[in-house]
């Protein structure tokens, strides 16, 4: 019995985390989030690289495909670190995209799979919506087919990629047309991977939500302790102090929750699709109410664009829509409990 | 991660599993009967090491080195078999943990075997009428008796559980009055059959009376011993703090609240509206916090068996449990409709069986889930013990004194 994290698990949060700090500060973020849209960039060369550096393409890789043989559960505390940062890039398509390759049969995929592991090649993930972050950088695509099936696509001149104004504005989006873009098929609609991949991806999501929860939470609580007003710190009135009791209660306690669908997944349990719903419901819940909250506690600072704190808000409204909203996981939920 | 326990924990899974088809047969035994059973069968467990594991033998626990798996498989074999654990309620909670860790040799051979058996029942003294949140400000005095042996006590406690049964009494009362608040307060343990205590019991919302609901006890020159005096005099507000946390950690059971959950969910499939989108919503809203307070548990039980600290998540669990009982109550409330018109025959009262209680029973819950969230530390107390030593947040100003 073992279910809290061990210290490597730790360190591998460390290591992003650090990295995260040198190369994707406030200021890059403010950087790149002006810059996007007349440079064309939509995922920040040197921090993806900075990123990939750790190997985080190849964390949930097969040992024998060069990869570290980790599970679902540490690519989890990644994207939730990835999450805090409200960091650049499709870390979610990558790691998705190596799990998938490394599983599936097809052989033209397979070759491509060092450059997914390196980071060289960037994947984006196209599931469920023509708006794809990150599309314009890409080099693949992780996407799905109207039956159901998971297709990797390679980008070429038949895939049309027509920028837009984002909303979330650390993973910009593209409307993407793959038209009749040749695709490697690497799971049949009918194939349980296919199902455990979508899965997969709910739980990515829970934990890079988790991570700007927790995030926003711990701006406020220091912003609380630092700003002074009646002559003393504002973390001293209750009503204030209550508010971020309760950020901390919606936040902290959920941890758990993805940490049980990560190790649901990864142990092929019974409840495990059901378990990723309920965590990308949960979770995207969490984080919309915590980052409104936030920015509730800053008062006028936490409503401009200086500070930041809207980064985590947009964050959270794109995490929320992607691949399904809380109730309609929820709808999935009940269903799936047999009512 | 691995939520399995282990090969040990199932080979002492099967010893427990044996014990119990060997020993828990009540089979149609009834009151009486029934009692004297389960006193036999409690003996036999603790025999076995499986009941009051942190009680010393020669008090009549099983004194079991700790072992958290160990403990969870008989929670939940016991379960299983529907098998009586140790007896509830304060005495075993509170008093029999506070006596274990500062008690005397004397005290804890007066009174924890009695305690554990049933034949001594406890009432939390510490709630005053002008003393409830802000505890240390208890006004119940005590005086020592000319001859220096006995403590004089005189005052009110209120909202005292299961106060109609009670035998003794644990309490906090004022010994040094010039001293600062914390440390004016000394702990006592009182007989409650004496001519200077006068009870009455205090009808609850519930419509609760008699046995079943809380007391008031007055104290009119009530006298004990010095020698009943747990800890040092005027240290009695330190003493009291080991016997929260014990609360604490009873109050919040994972199990019991997946039990609850899942009878709410039956209960939306009785009423017919288990097919209701907006019923279904609710329920998965709401079983997203079930599932992350279970997950949490068992994220605190893996940090405790690794002898880890798990962080201020654990300050969490009391007010996260309630908040989830607050919305289980409005469903429960909208489920229930008009049954909720009729007021529901009183859980456990003699003579009734379970099944004539309709879907109307949910008011127990729909009421009892205010009444957890007051006791045992008030929602805005939980809030602020959250934010000052979880979160790190300055103490209020008012609250500058507390520890
Ligand atoms: C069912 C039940 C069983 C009980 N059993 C026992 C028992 O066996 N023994 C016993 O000793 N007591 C018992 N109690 C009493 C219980 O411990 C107290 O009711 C509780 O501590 C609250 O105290 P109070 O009633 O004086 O309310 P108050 O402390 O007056 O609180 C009233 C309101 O003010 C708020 N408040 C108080 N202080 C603050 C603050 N600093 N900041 C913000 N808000 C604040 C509270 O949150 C609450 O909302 C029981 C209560 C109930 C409901």
């Amino acid at each position: 019995m073992r279910f809290h994290l061990t210290e490597e698990q730790s360190a591998i949060q460390d290591a992003v985390r650090g990295t995260l700090a040198d190369v994707w500060p406030m200021e890059r973020l403010h950087k790149f989030a002006d810059s996007q849209i007349d440079d064309g960039t939509d995922c920040d060369p040197e921090s993806w690289q900075a990123l990939m550096a750790l190997g985080i393409g190849a964390l949930a890789l097969p040992e024998a495909d060069g990869g570290a043989g980790l599970g679902l559960l540490d690519a989890a505390l990644v994207c939730e670190v990835v999450g805090e940062a409200a960091g650049p890039g499709p870390v979610i398509g990558q790691i998705l995209a190596a799990i998938a390759v490394a599983r599936s049969a097809s052989a033209g995929a397979r070759a491509l799979l060092p450059a997914i592991a390196s980071g060289e090649a960037v994947v984006a993930l196209a599931m469920g919506s023509p708006l794809v972050a990150c599309a314009r950088g890409a080099t693949l695509f992780l996407t799905d087919g109207p039956d159901g099936a998971i297709h990797l696509v390679e980008a070429a001149a038949d895939v049309s990629i027509e920028p837009q104004t984002a909303t979330d504005r650390s993973r910009p989006v593209s409307r993407v047309n793959f038209a009749a873009a040749r695709a490697h098929v690497l799971f049949a609609g009918d194939d349980p991977m296919a199902q455990r991949l979508r899965d997969a991806a709910l739980v990515l999501i829970a934990a890079d939500s988790l991570g700007g929860a927790q995030k926003v939470t711990d701006m406020s609580v220091a912003y609380a302790k630092e700003r002074e007003h009646f002559g003393q710190p504002i973390g001293r009135f209750q009503g204030l102090k209550h508010q971020l009791a309760h950020m901390a209660l919606d936040v902290e306690p959920a941890r758990a929750l993805v940490w049980y669908a990560a190790y649901a997944w990864d142990a092929e349990l019974p409840d495990a699709t059901r378990a990723a719903a309920m965590a990308k419901a949960h979770l995207c819940d969490v984080y919309t109410s915590a980052t409104r909250a936030a920015i509730a506690a800053h008062g006028g600072i936490g409503y401009t664009w200086e500070y930041g704190l809207n980064y985590w808000f947009r964050r959270s409204i794109a995490n929320r829509a992607w691949l399904g909203s809380p109730s309609q996981h929820r709808a999935r939920a009940a269903e799936l409990a047999g009512w | 991660m691995d939520l399995s326990y282990g090969a040990e924990a199932e080979v002492f899974r099967k010893q427990v599993r044996a014990f119990l088809a060997e020993t828990w047969q009540p089979g149609e035994r009834r009151k009486a009967e029934l009692k004297e059973f389960i006193r036999a069968f409690r003996a036999k467990a603790v025999e076995r090491g499986y009941l009051y594991r942190s009680v010393p033998k020669r008090y009549g626990g099983s004194e079991q080195p700790v072992d958290v798996i160990k403990a969870q498989v008989i929670r939940e074999e016991f379960a299983r078999a529907r098998a009586p654990m140790e007896m509830g309620g304060n005495g075993i909670n509170m008093a029999v943990p506070t006596l274990v860790e500062v008690g005397t040799d004397e005290q804890r051979e007066l009174f924890i075997r009695k305690t554990l058996e049933g034949d001594y029942i406890w009432g939390q003294g510490y709630s005053e009428p002008g003393s409830g949140s802000d505890l240390a400000s208890v006004r119940t005095k005590a005086e020592l008796s000319p001859d220096g042996t006995k403590w004089v006590i005189n005052g009110q406690k209120i909202w005292t559980s299961q106060g109609g049964a009670a035998t003794h009494m644990f309490m906090l009362v004022r010994t040094e009055p010039d001293a600062p608040k914390h440390d004016g307060i000394t702990y006592l343990l009182l007989d409650l059959n004496q001519p200077g205590v006068t009870r009455r019991p205090i009808r609850q919302m519930t419509g609760m009376e008699g046995d079943d609901t809380f007391y008031e006890f007055f104290f009119d020159n009530a006298e004990t011993p010095v020698s009943w005096q747990v800890g040092e005099r005027g240290k009695g507000w330190y003493v009291s703090r080991t016997t929260l946390k014990h609360e604490r950690a009873s109050i919040g059971s994972a199990d019991g609240l997946g039990r609850q959950f899942s009878k709410l969910v039956d209960l939306a499939k009785e009423m017919g509206r288990i097919g209701d989108p907006l019923v279904r919503e609710r329920l998965t809203q709401i079983e997203g916090f079930v599932l992350s307070h279970r997950y949490t548990s068992f994220r605190l039980f893996s940090c405790q068996a690794a002898g880890e600290d798990a962080g201020p998540v654990q300050l969490m669990m009391k007010l996260l449990l309630t908040e989830i009982g607050h919305q289980i109550a409005l469903l429960a409330q909208e489920l229930i409709g008009d049954e909720g018109l009729i007021e529901p025959a009183q859980a456990g009262a003699r003579g009734l069986i379970t099944q004539q209680r309709g879907p109307n029973k949910w008011l127990d819950q729909i009421m009892g889930s205010l009444g957890n969230s007051i006791a045992g530390g008030a929602s805005n107390i939980q809030r602020n013990i959250i934010g000052e030593r979880g979160l790190g947040l300055p103490r209020d100003l008012a609250m500058g004194g507390e520890k």
